[in-house]
């Protein structure tokens, strides 16, 4: 009876295991695939004409210049908006205000913000922005992008601080450093590559980003750098391409994936080796 | 006090003078730096107060009008301006559903093997590989399944389907035919390939925080690795497991791109997970520039604030379960 009983739990276990390699093996998988079809039908749409022509009519030849100007533009706005005030708000959380009330609440909303469906916040910027303005726009497009960075930012920027230890705060404050210099030449110097990599990976977030942007920058056929018109962006013409019937324009979307995945996943590695922690979830 | 001393040693007024000034500045920009953190703090929370502020008001038209039927209607017309959430809201939560049933085991499984059977020297780069998942942003996704995946399911995986529960009850209707490729069923796999990660990550965490002494304990009364992980390490981590489940749950509900692609776009409700239908997010990011008169895009906002309540609630609870483990453990 004993034996059978071993020989039972042995066989569970195995079974387990395999569960366990197989399920792993599933996931890889995966993303060998996904990546591996990116290639496929992204690599041969790479070369220099995607980044120096614009979006074409279809049937032309043309490539993604403007896609890729507007995504930068309004990415680097939106860094420009949101990181500072993400910084700082992470800043108060962890230097003024760590046992406090209020910190417990903005880190509680903050967590919700972080994971919140993006699309809705596209919908508050369309409400607040887009509407009184009565037309779309790039920098509604930013502001949107701005508001997914910040989460991001207040997130990495309190663990961080929270990382650095307090005998460098007491070594600034034996010395007769005020509080405010001690933060900004001691704790952001030490805690410097964690708020570098909080940014990569805000970049790497809202670049990807696509559901807030169809309507608040809606999309531009044209080159153009106006913050008050709309804006193309990479990820919408992506959407636009694909959901198309013309086969040149589906081509063009592949290459457009492939060259966000690569940006993305290039800056998340570099992220990663940059601190040697995982990122914050 | 400091200048008490500095006048005792004989240095001169002016010298004081110029210490209080500069000392004053610096209490300024003290101050100054501290209200400016507090105010970054306090706007994250008005960002949130925002987004339900200006999704009621934008929904209020349409709740308005329709009242409480909105949410119990599944017709969605736009040329009678009838509106109902019926059909999103059962899109999402199906999806979802199916998603999480797929998800939750294949996580748990990669999570178990990341903490227990791997060797030390793979977990990081498998870890890392499994992370990259999650940063593939969700279009990418979408294009895949619909060009890849959707093709895939059509063509070999629905029509045995289709003809194997032909004669069963219930699977009959559940499967029923003809193999669209995108439907309900194609939107759920992608989602739960997209939320896989973040079980994976957020369970991986947790079984690592599990003292050693406790499984050192039953591998000492010879339990084998699947009892230890299955009576000891789970049971103690159950709590953040479920947070991590609902924080992929809140993804889930709310994904939008990767949905939208492959969903099919049909405001109707279908007893075949293998029909086309729709979500919240995909009928917004369908409809809402295309949208017109006022009553069609109030529905729209309505419907996303229907979708930020049921995700806020999700995504509350999984913060709350989280928080409580990461008390018990740290």
């Amino acid at each position: 009876m004993d034996a059978s009983l071993y020989a039972s739990r042995r066989r569970r276990n195995v079974l387990a295991a395999v569960a366990s390699y197989a399920a792993t093996f599933v996931g890889l998988t995966w993303l060998a695939l996904i990546l591996g079809v990116l290639f496929w039908h992204g690599f041969g749409g790479l070369s220099l004409r995607v980044f120096t022509e614009m979006t074409p009519p279809p049937g032309a030849v043309g490539g993604l210049l403007n896609a890729i100007v507007g995504s930068l533009i309004m990415t680097g706005l939106a860094l420009l908006i949101g990181a500072p005030i993400g910084i700082l708000a992470g800043t108060y959380m962890a230097e003024y205000g760590r046992h406090t009330y209020l910190t417990s609440l903005v880190r509680f909303i903050n967590d919700i913000l972080l994971s919140a469906p993006s699309i809705v916040v596209g919908l508050f910027i369309y409400y607040v922005m887009v509407r009184p303005m009565g037309h779309f726009s790039g920098i509604a497009g930013a502001v949107v992008l701005s508001v997914l960075v910040v989460p991001v930012m207040v997130r990495t920027t309190e663990d961080m601080l929270t990382l650095v230890p307090d005998t460098l705060r007491e070594a600034a404050a034996s010395i007769g450093l005020p509080r405010s210099l001690m933060i900004r030449q001691i704790a952001y110097r030490a805690a410097r590559s964690g708020i570098i990599t909080g940014l990569l990976l805000a970049i790497a977030r809202i670049s990807g980003e696509t559901a807030p942007l169809l309507f608040t920058a809606l999309n531009n056929q044209f080159y153009s750098t106006n913050l008050n018109a709309p804006m193309a962006s990479l990820p919408s013409v992506i959407f636009q391409f694909a959901l198309s019937p013309y086969k040149d324009w589906q081509d063009l979307a592949w290459t457009g994936a492939l060259i966000i995945t690569l940006a993305v996943l290039a800056m998340s590695i570099v992220a990663r080796s940059l601190t040697g922690t995982r990122k914050a979830s | 006090m400091v200048d008490v001393a500095w006048q005792e040693t004989g240095v001169d007024v002016q010298d004081v003078a110029e210490r209080a000034r500069v000392l004053n500045r610096l209490r300024i920009g003290d101050i100054v730096f501290h209200r400016i953190t507090k105010t970054a703090a306090l706007l994250v929370l008005m960002v949130l107060g925002g987004v339900i502020v200006s999704l009621f008001l934008g929904a209020l038209p349409a709740l308005q009008e329709f009242g409480f039927g909105f949410l119990t209607t599944q017709s969605w017309n736009p040329v009678t301006d009838k509106f109902g959430a019926l059909a999103p809201i059962y899109g999402t939560i199906v999806t979802s559903l199916i998603a999480m049933l797929i998800a939750v085991p294949f996580g748990l499984m990669i999570a178990m093997f990341l903490t227990e059977l791997c060797p030390m020297w793979l977990r990081r780069p498998i870890g890392i590989a499994i992370e990259l998942l999650a940063g593939i942003p969700s279009i990418i996704y979408g294009i895949w399944g619909l060009f890849v995946f959707a093709p895939f399911l059509q063509q070999y995986v629905q029509p045995p389907i289709i003809a194997a529960f032909e004669n069963i009850p219930v699977l009959s209707t559940l499967f029923a035919g003809p193999p669209f490729g995108i439907g309900i069923l194609t939107a759920s796999l992608i989602l739960a390939i997209m939320v896989l990660p973040f079980i994976t990550s957020i369970s991986r965490d947790v079984f690592d925080a599990v003292p050693p002494v406790l499984k050192e304990a039953a591998y000492g009364l010879g339990w084998t690795q699947w009892e230890v992980w299955r009576y000891v390490v789970l049971p103690f981590t159950r709590i953040g497991v479920i947070g991590g489940v609902m924080l992929g749950l809140g993804r889930a509900l709310g994904e939008t791109m990767a949905v939208t692609f492959v969903i099919g776009n049909a405001h109707k409700i279908s007893t075949s997970l293998l029909a086309p239908g729709t979500t919240i997010s995909a009928s917004i990011a369908n409809e809402f520039t295309e949208a017109v008169g006022d009553l069609y895009t109030s529905s729209l906002i309505a419907l996303g604030l229907i979708l930020f309540i049921i995700t806020f609630i999700v995504l509350a609870i999984a913060r709350y379960l989280l928080l409580r483990i990461n008390r018990r453990i740290g």
